[in-house]
């Protein structure tokens, strides 16, 4: 309970002083304009740190929101779609007047426009004739793979359904960076690109003309805090600074850098300010070696952090819930409850409470690992023989002494159990720390999927697994020292 | 002097029926009485009300005096030994961890614990070695010899025994009886003895309480039952488990 109270105060203290904090959004064009921001205010002469891949637009506005994050690289039409609604993407003084009416400052527009367009295989494409979206409504026998981001909002996928009266008979939700994949095997035949996206010419594909002009503006621009101003005026003039400096050949050159040269988002972030701005930055990578120890360091504070805080507060929960039956039940129904949401919802819930990074992971880890905890102490203890209940009470026993020297001690290969468990799910979960910026080893996992590099995405399952054997292992142990003698087999 | 043991009009009825009419009743101080009666008659449910693992619905049961009630009964049970059928050891400590466990929770230290162990060992006739078994590894005589220690650690001037010798065979049975009337008299305890035995009763009683569905019948010496009945169902008891008796020795 500790350590969580000390990582919750770090976490919301954290948002209003130290470092400026740049969010990226979890692609790669997102990453990169991150590390562009990051480096010109770290030449600033600012002391700033980089945020990957939180997430979508919803997770980055709320963390920018709550103060903890600073910056972060939008598009006018994603703006005017989820954060100022209804307002013209075009229209830029009105957008920043919404804007800085809740806080936020919008840089004039980078210089290149990002916005959505379906793309086809080319083969396909020259097959079926297909040249702009309204094509598409002659072929509904090919298979769309859609980013869930791109189905999910009202300027995506839904309205751009009705604005061509397209009528698939296959649409599916994918990783953006898998839909490429399923594109090239055949598997799926049409997915949402990103007019900048590196991999329209390395995967060969035609982008259909957009010959409704459905798709709205969308323009690349960095949003930051209006108190950065004050906070730090070099590093907001210096995102400032970046207006019109980014063109779409740039920014399609520096995605292919990175997707397909295999080069790291910072080294490309550098190259671009030492030609580009002339601006000097460095741009360090640890070893392999160094990165995994640091993920395993976070993962393993993850998982340790929440887990001895839900035994805390777990195991008085499930003695509590054994004596009452009544609140018992209710308890243990909270916490089934809590069990069923799902751990992206829950993290994204959790980010206007706690910020982002390791608060919201760990709580989330915590709020799951109560039930096995909870339910494994009330079974022990329920299960213990009324004869020996009977007994330790017709001794003279205080109650304190009866629930330490008897009950839990009789209750602990259920309990012991029950922490296993909640330590599995743990270790499996907490990958997906990464997505709030907790780090761990989700975080190459996502980097290896968004690049589309085995060996990265091994960088953190390979670990993963490791650290899931261990913990099975490191409970044999434990059961064998702390399970008393007596009841164990033998 | 007062009884240690005394019931003032004690009632416990149970939901599915059964239980403990209003019985008023004082034990006899340093003797040993056997509770009497067939299965089902109320006998463990007198011993629970006593040590209040039961609460009575009407009455009090007075030990050494004072009302066993919520806030009296953990003192009081540190001055009762409690031994059930199985003896209820707890099976994740050694014999010595659960002989020790009340004492040194009171805060005896390890030689006093030890001392006393090895004198109730002896009276017990319990090898000492032995206690650094765990209960499973024990057999059935001597984990009910470790129970007794258990229930003697602290010297309770009052025993409450449910059944301990119902689990045993005939004859390491014939010879707990013999050791346990032994230390019974060396010690000069109050002895509450459950048993539906009448044979066991006739070894240890100085006095029978016979019970039937709930009712006290008839509360004296065995030979006052067996010559003055104060109902028909006491003779016919004891003449049904006499020849259950003479059938088992023939
Ligand atoms: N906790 C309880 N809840 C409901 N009924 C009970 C409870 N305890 C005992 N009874 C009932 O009360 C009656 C007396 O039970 P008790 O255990 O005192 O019998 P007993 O004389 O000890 O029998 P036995 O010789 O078989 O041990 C029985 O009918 C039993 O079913
Ligand atoms: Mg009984």
């Amino acid at each position: 309970m500790k350590r969580l109270a000390l990582t919750l105060a770090f976490t919301l203290t954290a948002c209003h002083a130290g470092p400026v904090r740049v969010g990226s959004k979890n692609f790669t064009e997102g990453v990169l304009l991150g590390e562009v921001a990051t480096q010109v205010c770290g030449a600033a002469g600012e002391h700033v740190e980089h945020r990957r891949q939180l997430g979508g637009t919803a997770v980055l506005w709320r963390a920018l929101r709550a103060g903890s994050i600073d910056a972060y690289a939008e598009y006018t039409g994603t703006i005017t779609a989820e954060i100022v609604r209804g307002a013209d993407p075009a229209d830029l003084p009105a957008l920043r007047r919404a804007l800085s009416a809740q806080g936020i400052a919008m840089t004039a527009p980078l210089g290149f426009e990002n916005t959505f367009a379906l793309g086809v295989p080319e083969g396909l494409a020259a097959a079926r004739g297909l040249a702009t979206i309204t094509d598409l409504r002659a072929h509904p026998d090919l298979t769309l793979a859609l980013s869930h981001e791109f189905i999910g909002r009202a300027d995506g996928w839904p309205g751009l359904r009705s604005a061509y009266g397209l009528a698939p008979r296959d649409v599916r939700g994918m990783d953006h960076d898998l839909a490429y994949r399923a594109l090239a095997s055949g598997a799926a035949h049409v997915t949402d690109l990103y007019s900048t996206d590196a991999e329209i010419a390395s995967n060969h594909l035609r982008a259909l003309r957009d010959d409704r002009h459905y798709f709205p503006d969308y323009r690349a621009v960095i949003l930051y805090r209006a108190d950065l101003a004050a906070r730090s005026p070099a590093c907001a003039r210096a995102l400032d600074a970046l207006a019109g400096r980014i063109d779409a050949p740039t920014m399609i050159a520096m995605n292919a850098a990175v997707r397909v040269s295999r080069r790291t988002e910072s080294d490309v972030a550098a190259e671009f300010l030492s030609t580009r701005l002339r601006a000097g930055a460095t741009a360090a990578e640890p070893s392999r070696i160094a990165r995994i120890a640091a993920r395993t360091w976070e993962h393993l504070a993850m998982v340790l952090s929440s887990l001895l805080a839900a035994i805390a507060c777990a195991v008085p929960l499930g003695v509590f819930a054994a004596r009452r039956p009544r609140v018992g039940s209710l308890v243990l129904g909270a916490a089934g409850v809590l069990q069923t949401i799902p751990s992206l919802a829950l993290l994204v819930l959790l980010i206007p409470l706690l910020g982002i990074g390791v608060g919201p992971a760990v709580a989330a880890l915590f709020l799951y690992s109560l039930l096995p905890v909870v339910q494994n102490t009330v079974t022990g203890l329920r299960g213990i023989a009324p004869s020996l209940r009977e007994s330790a009470e017709a001794l003279g026993l205080p109650p304190r002494a009866k629930l330490l020297r008897v009950e839990l001690p009789l209750a602990m290969p259920s309990i012991l159990a029950g922490v296993r468990t909640a330590a599995v799910i743990s270790v499996g979960t907490a990958t997906l720390g990464a997505l709030v910026g907790a780090g761990g080893y989700g975080q190459p996992i996502m980097t290896g999927i968004r690049l589309d590099s085995t060996a990265t995405i091994l960088e953190g399952a390979v670990p993963a697994a490791v650290l899931a054997l261990v913990t099975q292992a490191v409970f044999g142990w434990l059961e064998r020292r702390l399970v008393p003698r007596g009841l164990r087999d033998g | 002097m007062d009884a240690i043991v005394e019931l003032r009009g004690v009632a416990r009825r149970f939901p599915g029926g059964g239980g403990l009419h209003p019985t008023t009743l004082s034990f006899k101080s340093g003797a040993t009485t056997v509770l009497l009666g067939p299965s089902g008659c109320g006998k463990s449910t007198l011993l629970r009300l006593v040590n209040g693992l039961l609460r009575p619905d009407a009455g009090d049961a007075l030990v050494f005096g004072t009302p066993v009630r919520e806030d009296t009964a953990p003192a009081l049970r540190r001055r009762m030994g409690y031994v059930i059928q199985d003896g209820g050891l707890f099976p994740h400590l050694t014999g010595f961890g659960n002989v020790a466990l009340l004492p040194s929770w009171l805060g005896w230290d390890d030689a006093r614990i030890r001392e006393r162990a090895t004198v109730l060992c002896d009276l017990a006739r319990l090898p000492t070695n032995l206690l650094e078994r765990y209960p499973q590894s024990l057999s059935g005589g001597q984990r009910q010899r470790v129970a007794l220690v258990r229930a003697l650690m602290t010297d309770p001037a009052l025993l409450l025994l449910d059944e301990p010798l119902g689990a045993l065979d005939p004859m390491v049975r014939a010879e707990l009886q013999r050791d346990l009337r032994e230390a019974f008299a060396a010690l000069r305890k109050t002895v509450l003895l459950v048993t539906h035995d009448l044979g066991e009763a006739s070894h240890f009683a100085d006095e029978v309480v016979l019970l039937r569905e709930g009712r006290v019948l008839q509360h004296g010496p065995l030979e006052a039952l067996e010559q003055t009945p104060a109902d028909p169902f006491v003779t016919r008891f004891l003449s049904a488990q006499k020849s259950l008796w003479g059938v088992g020795a023939a």
